[in-house]
C-alpha cells in the first residue's frame, strides 16, 4: 500500500500520472486525509516515486475528465483524491466511456462534488459584499464570505477581472485574497471580525431591496433554496426580510383598495339610456347628470358643446370658464369674444360650427379680492380629462359631416392627436388622427389674452387666425 | 448619497417592481478597455427577495412621470402614484456604487415617456453611453426601449447596452386598443425589426471578418401582461411564437397581471393568476426547446392551458397513442416528449444508451420525475406501471398534489432545462 498526499490539483496530478504509469492500482494507493501539506514527493521524497513499466501503453485521459476532476479538487471532501484516481483508473483500464455513464456509482459521486463546487463558487461570485474603506485617500473594498469548500483560489480570477481597477480584498475562514490592480496574493484564513462591518452605502441597498419586492407574490421558500440562510449574516439585506414579510398582507391589501377608476363612468350613463343616446340632444341631457368625477360639486351646470349636427367644423376648447359655467354654452366669455372676432375675419359664420370642450364641468379656484370673492380657473388634470371623453367621443359620433376639428390648447390637442402634442412647435398642421384625417391645433383664446407680452400677444393672435383660415381653406 | 437620491430610489424603484425580466446572461465577453465590469455569458443572481424572484440588476425607471394612459399601468398619466425622476448623473453614480459593492451585475434601465418618446430615449441613451464612456464599465446593461423613438436613437442605444427590449405589453392588438390605446402594434413589431435587422447585420459584418461595433450582444426581448383582459392562452403563445421566429427574440417573459395601487375600477383587483403564469412559462419551453408547434400545446378546448397539470404531460394525456416510448430505441424528438423527462435527461439517456441499456433504475437515478413518466415508457427491463397507459384514471394519477407555484418556479425550472 503506498500512501501520498496531494496538496492541491496539480500536485495530484503530478502524483496519480506517476503511479498510473506504475500500474499501481487504486486498491494500492491512498491519498491520506492532511490536506495543505507538503507532498512525500517534494525534495528527497522523490526516490520514494514507483517506477514507471516500460511496457505500458499510456493510454490517452478524456481531456473532460481532467477540467472534471480540477473542479473537484476544490471540494472540502478528503476522499476526493481517492476517487479522482479511482476515475482515472478505471478511464484507462477498459472503461474509456465511463464518463459517459452518469448513473456509475463513481461517477454520480464526482458529479456530486462537482455540482457543489460550481454551486458553491456561483454563490461566492454571488454573495460577496464589498464594504468601502478609506485607506489613506485610497478606496479598498472589502468582503467576508464564508464558502462550504476552498474555492477561492477558484472563483479569485474572477474577481479580478470584473473589479480590475479596484483595490479588494476577500477574506473567509481558511483562505483569503487580495487584488491590488496588478497581482491576485492568497494568504490563510482570517476571523470575521477582521472584517469591517458597515458601508455607507447599505442604507440605500436596503431602501432598492425593499422597494423592488413585490408584497402581491410570496415565496419565501424559493428565496431560502438560492439565497442560502448560512449566507444571510454577511448579507446586509437579510436584515429586513421579517420586516418586509410581516408588512406585505398590508400592503397587497392597499394595494388592492387603492383603485382610483370611477365606479360609474360616463360611458355607463350613456348606455343607460340608449333611446336618449341616439340623438345628440339625448347625449347633451344625459351629460347634464353626470357626475362621473368630482367636478360638477362645484360648478353651476355641465356645458355641453353646442351648434349643428350638420356641421363641418368642429371646434374644441379645453373646459368653460367662469362666464360659461353661469350661461351653460360654451366660450361665451372673453375668450369665446376673441374666438368669435377671429371666425368672423376668417370668413366662418359661428353659427355653423359646433363648438365644444373636452372637459364639460368647470374647475376653478376661489380667491378672495377687496371686490368680493373670485373665481380662478383651474387646469384639469388627467383623470378628470379621460373621465370626461366619452362625452366628447359621443359629441363627435353624432357629427357625422365634420370634415376639419380644430383643437384649441394643448389639452384639447393632447386628448385627440397626440398624448405628447406640442402647441408651440406643432401647432398649425394639418394632421391626419383616428377621427378625423384634417385636425389642426392652435393656440387657446384663453391663451392669447394671457400672454402680457405685446408683441408676442399679437403673433400669437395672427396665428391664431391664420390657422383658422387654414381650417376654412380645408373646409372647401 | 442624499436622502433626495434615497426618495427618488423608492419611488423609482417600486415603479419598476412590475417588470418580469431581470436575466443578465447572454453577453459573452467583456467589452474591450472595461475597468470595472464584466459579462461572461452566464448571469448571476445577486440577492432574492421574499417573494423568490433574483435581484440581479439594478432595476429602475430614470422616471415615472408619463403622458400614457396604459391603464394596466401603475404610471400612467391618469394616476396618483408619487412620481420621481432621476437624472442621467445619479443612475450612473448609483449604478457604479452598486456594482463597486458587488449588490449587482449591472443596470436595467427603463421610463416612463417624458416630453416625447425621442427625448426619453436620448436619456436612457445617455445613461449606458456615459456608463461605457467616462467610467469604462463592462458590466450588463438592459435598456428599455421606448415605442415610436427614432430608429438612429435605438441604434446608438444597442451600441452601449447588451440588451434591448421593446415591450409587446398586451398579447393581442385587440388588447391593445382595450387599454394601452396610444400604443400601436405595428409601431411595436417595426421596432422589433429595427433592432433584429441591427443585430444581424452586425454577426455578418463580423462574419465577414469586419470588427462592428458592438450592438445589444445579448439580443432582444419583450414582456407581455397576461391576466388583464379575456385573451386565452393559445393566443398569448401564438404572438410568442410570432415573435421568436419572425423577430428571432432571446425571451418572452410573461407578467401576470398583478394588482397596482391607483388601479383603474375596470381592472381585477386581485392576487395575480400565478399558475397561469407558470403554465405559460411551461409551454414557451416546450416551444423553443421540446420541438413543439404552437397549435398543439393547448389540448382545451376553451384554448387555456390546464391549470392542474404541465402542458407537456396534457398533451401527452390526450395523445396516448404516442406512447409508451421505449427509451432505448426512440428517437431525441419522441423522448423530449416523455412527461417527466428534461432535455438534459434526454442528453443523459442518448449517451449512456450507447454503452447500456436503460433500465428504470438509471432513470430514476437520474432524478427524472418517475411517478410522471413510469406509465409511458418502457424500458430494458419490466415497467409494471406501464400498464397505467390504459386506464380511465390515468390523469389521477400522474397529477401531482396541488401547491402553490409562482413565476420562479419555472425560472428555476427553467434553468435545470426540466419541469
Amino acid at each position: 500500500m503506498h500512501i501520498v498526499t496531494a496538496t492541491d490539483f496539480q500536485d495530484w496530478r503530478d502524483t496519480a500520472r506517476r503511479f498510473l504509469w506504475a500500474e499501481v492500482p487504486p486498491e494500492s494507493l491512498r491519498f491520506n486525509r492532511i490536506d495543505g501539506q507538503p507532498s512525500l514527493f517534494d525534495g528527497g521524497g522523490v526516490n520514494a516515486l514507483p517506477q514507471p513499466l516500460g511496457s505500458v501503453k499510456r493510454n490517452a485521459v478524456p481531456r473532460p475528465f481532467l477540467s472534471l476532476a480540477e473542479t473537484v479538487s476544490f471540494h472540502r471532501d478528503s476522499g476526493r483524491w481517492n476517487l479522482l484516481y479511482r476515475i482515472l483508473w478505471r478511464l484507462t483500464h477498459g472503461e474509456p466511456n465511463l464518463l459517459e455513464i452518469t448513473t456509475d456509482d463513481d461517477m454520480h459521486r464526482m458529479a456530486t462534488m462537482e455540482k457543489a463546487v460550481r454551486r458553491d463558487s456561483h454563490k461566492m461570485k454571488a454573495f460577496v459584499r464589498f464594504r468601502k474603506v478609506d485607506r489613506d485617500g485610497v478606496e479598498h473594498y472589502i468582503a467576508w464570505h464564508r464558502p462550504d469548500h476552498r474555492i477561492v483560489k477558484r472563483v479569485a480570477p474572477f474577481f479580478a477581472r470584473r473589479f480590475k481597477a479596484m483595490h479588494w480584498t476577500i477574506l473567509t475562514p481558511s483562505e483569503s485574497v487580495v487584488w491590488d490592480q496588478k497581482t491576485l496574493q492568497y494568504g490563510s484564513g482570517v476571523a470575521r471580525s477582521e472584517a469591517p462591518d458597515s458601508d455607507e452605502l447599505e442604507e440605500l441597498w436596503l431602501t432598492y431591496y425593499g422597494s423592488i419586492f413585490n408584497p402581491a407574490r410570496i415565496k419565501t421558500s424559493m428565496m431560502k433554496s438560492e439565497m442560502p440562510v448560512k449566507h444571510w449574516p454577511t448579507l446586509p439585506e437579510t436584515k429586513i426580510i421579517d420586516d418586509l414579510l410581516e408588512d406585505a398582507p398590508r400592503r397587497v391589501q392597499e394595494m388592492i383598495e387603492r383603485n382610483e377608476g370611477f365606479q360609474r363612468t360616463a360611458t355607463d350613463l350613456i348606455q343607460s339610456q340608449p333611446e336618449l343616446s341616439q340623438r345628440l340632444d339625448g347625449v347633451r341631457e344625459l351629460a347634464q347628470q353626470c357626475q362621473v368625477c368630482d367636478l360638477f360639486r362645484e360648478s353651476t351646470q355641465t356645458v355641453f358643446g353646442v351648434g349643428p349636427t350638420t356641421a363641418k367644423l368642429v371646434i374644441v376648447g379645453e373646459q368653460p370658464g367662469d362666464s360659461e359655467d353661469l350661461a351653460g354654452i360654451p366660450f361665451v366669455g372673453p375668450a369665446g369674444q376673441l374666438l368669435n372676432d377671429a371666425l368672423q375675419q376668417a370668413g366662418i359664420d359661428r353659427s355653423s360650427v359646433y363648438v365644444t370642450n373636452v372637459v364639460k364641468h368647470f374647475k376653478h379656484t376661489t380667491t378672495v379680492t377687496p371686490l368680493g370673492k373670485k373665481r380662478l380657473h383651474a387646469k384639469p388634470n388627467a383623470r378628470e380629462i379621460r373621465c370626461c371623453k366619452p362625452w366628447l367621443e359621443a359629441e363627435l359620433d353624432h357629427l357625422s359631416e365634420a370634415s376639419v376639428i380644430v383643437c384649441l390648447g394643448a389639452t384639447a390637442a393632447k386628448a385627440l392627436i397626440d398624448p405628447g402634442f406640442n402647441v408651440t412647435r406643432q401647432r398649425g398642421q394639418v394632421v391626419s388622427t383616428e377621427r378625423c384625417n384634417q385636425t389642426i391645433a392652435t393656440w387657446h383664446p384663453a391663451a392669447i389674452l394671457r400672454t402680457p407680452d405685446k408683441a408676442l400677444r399679437l403673433q400669437k393672435l395672427q396665428q391664431f387666425s391664420s390657422d383658422l383660415a387654414l381650417a376654412k381653406k380645408r373646409l372647401e | 448619497m442624499s436622502r433626495d437620491v434615497q426618495q427618488k430610489l423608492e419611488i423609482l424603484a417600486d415603479a419598476a417592481k412590475y417588470d418580469a425580466s431581470c436575466s443578465s446572461s447572454g453577453s459573452k465577453s467583456t467589452r474591450a478597455g472595461s475597468q470595472i465590469g464584466s459579462t461572461e455569458g452566464m448571469g448571476i443572481c445577486h440577492s432574492y427577495t421574499p417573494d423568490g424572484r433574483c435581484v440581479s440588476l439594478l432595476k429602475i425607471l430614470l422616471t415615472n412621470y408619463c403622458i400614457f394612459d396604459c391603464q394596466y399601468c401603475v404610471n400612467r398619466v391618469s394616476s396618483d402614484t408619487p412620481r420621481a425622476r432621476f437624472t442621467v448623473g445619479e443612475v450612473v453614480q448609483l449604478t457604479m456604487d452598486f456594482y463597486k459593492r458587488n449588490y449587482v451585475e449591472g443596470l436595467f434601465l427603463s421610463s416612463g415617456i417624458i416630453q416625447n418618446s425621442d427625448y426619453t430615449m436620448e436619456q436612457l441613451t445617455q445613461v449606458a453611453k456615459d456608463l461605457r464612456q467616462k467610467h469604462r464599465f463592462g458590466g450588463y446593461i438592459h435598456l428599455k426601449t421606448i415605442p415610436g423613438a427614432n430608429e438612429k436613437l435605438i441604434e446608438e442605444a444597442g451600441m452601449w447596452a447588451d440588451r434591448l427590449s421593446v415591450n409587446i405589453e398586451l398579447p393581442t392588438e385587440l388588447d391593445l386598443k382595450q387599454l394601452a390605446p396610444e400604443k400601436k402594434k405595428p409601431e411595436i413589431t417595426q421596432a422589433m425589426h429595427g433592432i433584429q435587422e441591427k443585430i444581424e447585420e452586425t454577426k455578418s459584418d463580423r462574419n465577414a471578418g469586419y470588427k462592428p461595433p458592438s450592438f445589444a450582444p445579448a439580443g432582444q426581448s419583450t414582456q407581455m401582461i397576461v391576466g388583464a383582459t379575456a385573451t386565452s392562452d393559445d393566443a398569448i403563445l401564438a404572438t410568442a411564437d410570432e415573435l421568436y421566429t419572425a423577430h428571432e427574440l432571446r425571451r418572452v417573459y410573461y407578467s401576470a397581471y398583478s394588482p397596482i395601487p391607483h388601479a383603474d375600477a375596470a381592472l381585477p383587483g386581485k392576487s395575480p393568476p400565478l399558475i397561469r403564469e407558470h403554465r405559460l412559462y411551461q409551454a414557451d419551453w416546450l416551444l423553443r426547446f421540446y420541438g413543439f408547434d404552437v397549435d398543439e400545446i393547448v389540448v382545451r378546448e376553451d384554448r387555456n392551458l390546464d391549470l392542474d397539470i404541465d402542458p407537456k404531460l396534457a398533451w401527452a394525456l390526450a395523445h396516448r397513442e404516442y406512447f409508451p416510448i421505449d427509451v432505448n430505441r426512440a428517437t431525441r424528438e419522441q423522448l423530449l416528449r416523455i412527461p417527466g423527462i428534461g432535455a438534459r435527461n434526454v442528453k443523459r439517456m442518448l449517451s449512456i444508451r450507447r454503452h447500456h441499456a436503460l433500465r428504470t433504475e438509471d432513470l430514476k437515478k437520474m432524478r427524472v420525475v418517475w411517478k410522471r413518466t413510469k406509465s409511458f415508457v418502457i424500458t430494458a427491463d419490466h415497467n409494471p406501471s406501464l400498464g397505467d397507459l390504459d386506464r380511465q384514471d390515468l390523469r389521477q394519477l400522474v397529477t401531482p398534489k396541488p401547491k402553490q407555484l409562482t413565476l420562479f418556479d419555472a425560472f428555476g425550472e427553467a434553468l435545470k432545462g426540466e419541469f
